[in-house]
């Protein structure tokens, strides 16, 4: 699958950037080698490449349609999440007690981002499940779990999350849903739910819809709601699905990308009928909802990411193929055409998708780091970082989440342009790559709403403490990229580059002490943007300490051409892209009121 | 019944192999490997046939001390322990079958199973030269097999069709690509892998001189095929079909 995944940047990322090796040192991880990792991931790539990628196109014409009774889905889909769930994959991260591998959150990353890359509406189905099966796992009691966490495990039962409604997806506070106590931790459950993925379908004999829902008399706004385990069907005796649960399908709704992953209107309860079990403890659910949600929102900007790469690997091969025009200084029309890799402006368009996408790769893998690092201490491992990874983890995720599914979404853009007609045609997969990754802006919380979660909550907690956690790791890799004079230079444009995103901060936090939160707010969108390319360029600088010194080493010619490639993206990223930290930052610190003094009327 | 199995590794077939300007060898570098397909029938039908029948499944490999990776995941397949014979030499087809030889000497298996050829060099030799310095009979080409009573029924993919061998074990048998559908290494598979034991031995141990009895000249890239060229019609296509190709 090396034309939709680079193994070889995988492995450089994974084993030689990040050392996840190392986790193999505490005692939870220390079950495995890189050896147990490579054989994961090879399994994931074999899988992905004969179950996964030769359906995507398919699925993507011939998307889930319902018939008067059921949903249809190509029986391609099932065949791939059976081979996935066979494979064990759904348990990976799980404890050994429970019947996992307790894989480090970082390898299992990379098998995601595999099948990602492969066909991300197929690889919808199990990884919506495992997200919900997580959730289960932390806050569901025991009996809960052997109810209904087994059997997603054991792949019987699918997941989804139901969160948004009609009238309320960004607002939670807004949701209308009810939940009536009827005793023994059950409640009549009434509501319409919206935009839920995975909602209907037969390739699960049940579905664990996860509701957030209001009780009656509870507190206002979010402190009210709380989370239900509503499943399509009540389980009969044995725990086998039995009778209706009075969940029924309003509609499908019909997309433009991710048309593979079957996205319904629910309705609960018309029939006054439906049951839920409260997970946790009433007017929490949100709470519990969040526990979970910066994995997923690490796996949105992963599954963008991936969509990104996908698409620059594409377009690389067909690049390196296509002959098109001559050399500017060729002045024989008669003379072969070159291969428009040739062309200096080709090349611009795939060093900008190589930047974007190995840069946002690399993101995306830290923050799994950063989660393990938090399972080690929890498991009771020492580690000197102990607080500081949770703070980072928090910063991180917003910028995780929203830069991949901008810049990663621009990579397809400019795939598509390197392809030309053909790119913009459905015989080629960018343009379905593109579709698909146009959702990652929007869900899990739209890009809007990740950059009021980054200025608003996360730069500003504990006095700021993320943020110089973030600064702190930042200027460490800093002096270390300068005690290699080859990268002194691009050590210290990032320095520069730290100095500005700081001093933008200041400002904006002076306008929000002085009571001025609509100002503080407004541009907050180009606040992500502006930190989110420093954190890409600290990611680059990484990759390039790592590629310079294995360089010095004994290498061969294609590792040679492999290490270089590094260090010119990391030049590309820092001479194009970085720069415009600098403009952001001056535009910031001018608190610009353009946005917010517009009015309604005036357009 | 104690099942040996054999592993080869080899280049991707996916990768685009190069030959070396002096048409020594091929290019290795940056060339990734795995497991030869054909041996992963023959491994599934190993596995397949313990399930059925009891027994052991040994996986053997002849490679460089890399091949060990193949034998894991063999092993994480379901076969139960491995044994490699460590060599960084390019053995031929005799070469093998007599380091084979010894290693089914030690081990006194039931069956042998293997693939039919190897996708490096489509040989196709191993299983057959094996069979004749064992002296045991061999089903090669195999589509089905079923063992009982100390005999395997053998269906056999043969020129224009198929054929039924009935052999009395021990004997050889060799895989083609219709036997099974190969499983994944599954995640458990994986870590159980990772505790069964691999035996590591060399041709020497084995008292196997390993030095070729074949010599290789060079080697060459096989012709580049041509464009394909649109026909207008059945009957232009029939036409050229007799006229320029000559093949009706």
């Amino acid at each position: 699958m090396s034309d939709i995944i680079s193994r070889k940047d995988l492995d450089f990322l994974l084993f030689d950037c990040l050392d996840v090796e190392k986790l193999t040192e505490h005692e939870y991880f220390n079950g495995h080698n890189r050896e147990t990792f490579e054989a994961v991931i090879d399994t994931a790539i074999r899988i992905a490449r004969e179950k996964f990628e030769p359906h995507a196109a398919k699925l993507d014409h011939d998307p889930p349609r319902f018939d008067g009774t059921q949903v249809q889905i190509i029986e391609e889909v099932a065949e791939a999440v059976d081979a996935f769930v066979e494979a064990g994959f759904l348990r990976a991260v799980f404890d050994v007690e429970q019947g996992g591998m307790q894989l480090p959150y970082s390898v299992a990353q990379a098998f995601m981002a595999v099948f990602y890359a492969a066909n991300c509406s197929t690889a919808g189905y199990p990884l919506l499940t495992l997200a919900a099966a997580n959730l289960l796992d932390t806050h569901a009691t025991e009996d809960q779990k052997r109810l209904f966490l087994e059997p997603m495990l054991e792949g019987r039962f699918f997941g989804t999350m139901c969160l948004s409604e009609p009238q309320a997806g960004s607002s939670l506070t807004d949701i209308t849903t009810v939940a009536e106590p009827i005793g023994d931790g059950r409640y009549k459950i009434r509501g319409n739910k919206m935009w839920i993925s995975g909602g209907e379908h037969e390739l699960s004999e049940n579905i664990v819809h996860l509701v957030l829902a209001k009780i009656p008399g509870g507190p206002a706004g979010v402190k009210g709601i709380s989370l239900f385990i509503v499943p399509r069907y009540r389980l009969g005796e044995s725990g086998k699905s039995a009778e209706s649960n009075d969940v029924e399908l309003i509609g499908l709704n019909h997309k433009m990308g991710f048309r593979g992953t079957v996205n319904t209107a629910l309705n609960f309860g018309e029939n006054d009928d439906c049951v839920g079990w409260l997970v946790g403890e009433e007017h929490y659910g949100l709470r519990y909802m969040f526990h979970m949600m910066n994995e997923a929102r690490v796996g949105v900007g992963l599954g963008a990411t991936m969509l990104g790469h996908a698409g620059f690997q594409h377009s690389l091969k067909y690049a390196r193929d296509r002959r098109q025009g001559r050399s500017i200084t060729d002045k024989n029309p008669a003379s072969e055409p070159v291969a428009i890799i040739e062309h200096a402006d080709v090349r611009r368009m795939l060093l900008a998708q190589k930047a974007a996408t190995e840069g946002a790769l690399m993101l995306g893998l830290y923050c799994a780091r950063l989660i393990d690092e938090s399972v080690v201490v929890e498991a009771g491992g020492d580690l000197e970082s102990g607080e500081e990874t949770g703070l980072l983890l928090e910063l991180l995720t917003p910028i995780a989440k929203a830069w991949p599914s901008e810049f990663c979404l621009e990579a397809n853009k400019l795939a598509i342009q390197v392809m030309g007609g053909y790119g913009y045609s459905s015989e080629y997969p960018v343009e379905r790559l593109y579709r698909d990754n146009r959702l990652n802006a929007i869900h899990e919380g739209t890009n809007g709403i990740q950059a009021l979660d980054l200025l608003g909550r996360k730069v500003t907690m504990k006095n700021g403490a993320a943020l110089q956690a973030l600064l702190g790791r930042v200027n460490a890799t800093i002096a270390e990229a300068k005690e290699r004079p080859e990268l002194v230079e691009t050590a210290k444009s990032l320095e520069v580059a730290c100095g500005q995103a700081a001093s933008a901060t200041m400002a904006l936090t002076a306008a929000a002490m002085e009571g001025k939160v609509d100002l503080f707010l407004a541009n907050a969108s180009v606040y992500l943007e502006m930190l989110g390319h420093v954190v890409i360029a600290w990611m680059w600088l990484m990759q390039a300490v790592v590629a310079h010194d294995q360089l010095a080493g004994d290498v061969d010619e294609e590792r040679e051409a492999f290490l270089r490639g590094k260090l010119q993206a990391c030049q590309y990223f820092f001479r194009w892209e970085l720069p415009k930290v600098k403009r952001q930052s001056e535009f910031l610190g001018t608190l610009d009121d353009t946005t917010l003094s517009m009015k309604a009327e005036w357009f | 019944m104690k099942i040996l199995t054999t592993v080869k590794r080899v280049t991707d077939p996916d990768m685009k192999v190069r030959i070396q300007p002096d048409q020594s060898g091929i290019v290795t570098e940056g060339v990734e490997y795995k497991m030869n397909s054909f041996d992963e029938y023959g491994v599934e039908e190993a596995i397949t046939l313990k399930e059925a029948h009891g027994g052991e499944v040994v996986v053997v490999s002849i490679g460089p001390g890399a091949a060990t990776k193949e034998l894991r995941t063999a092993m994480a397949m379901g076969a139960d322990r491995a044994i490699l014979v460590e060599t960084d030499a390019d053995l031929d087809s005799d070469a093998v079958a007599r380091v084979l030889a010894e290693v089914v000497g030690r081990e006194e298996p039931d069956v042998i199973i293997m693939g039919k050829q190897a996708v490096d060099s489509d040989r196709s030799q191993t299983p057959q030269i094996l069979g004749s310095y064992l002296n045991w009979p061999q089903a090669t080409f195999a589509y089905k097999v079923e063992i009982e009573d100390g005999w395997a029924v053998v269906g056999r993919e043969v020129d224009g069709g198929t054929a039924t061998k009935r052999i009395k074990l021990p004997g050889i048998i060799s895989a083609d690509l219709r036997l099974n559908e190969p499983r994944y290494a599954s995640l458990p598979g994986i870590m159980k892998a990772k505790r069964k034991p691999l035996e590591t031995l060399t041709p020497d141990d084995l008292g196997v001189d390993i030095a070729p009895k074949v010599k290789v000249l060079n080697y060459e890239a096989p012709e580049e095929r041509g464009a394909g060229e649109m026909v207008d019609d059945v009957d232009d296509l029939i036409n050229r079909l007799k006229d320029e190709a000559r093949v009706i």
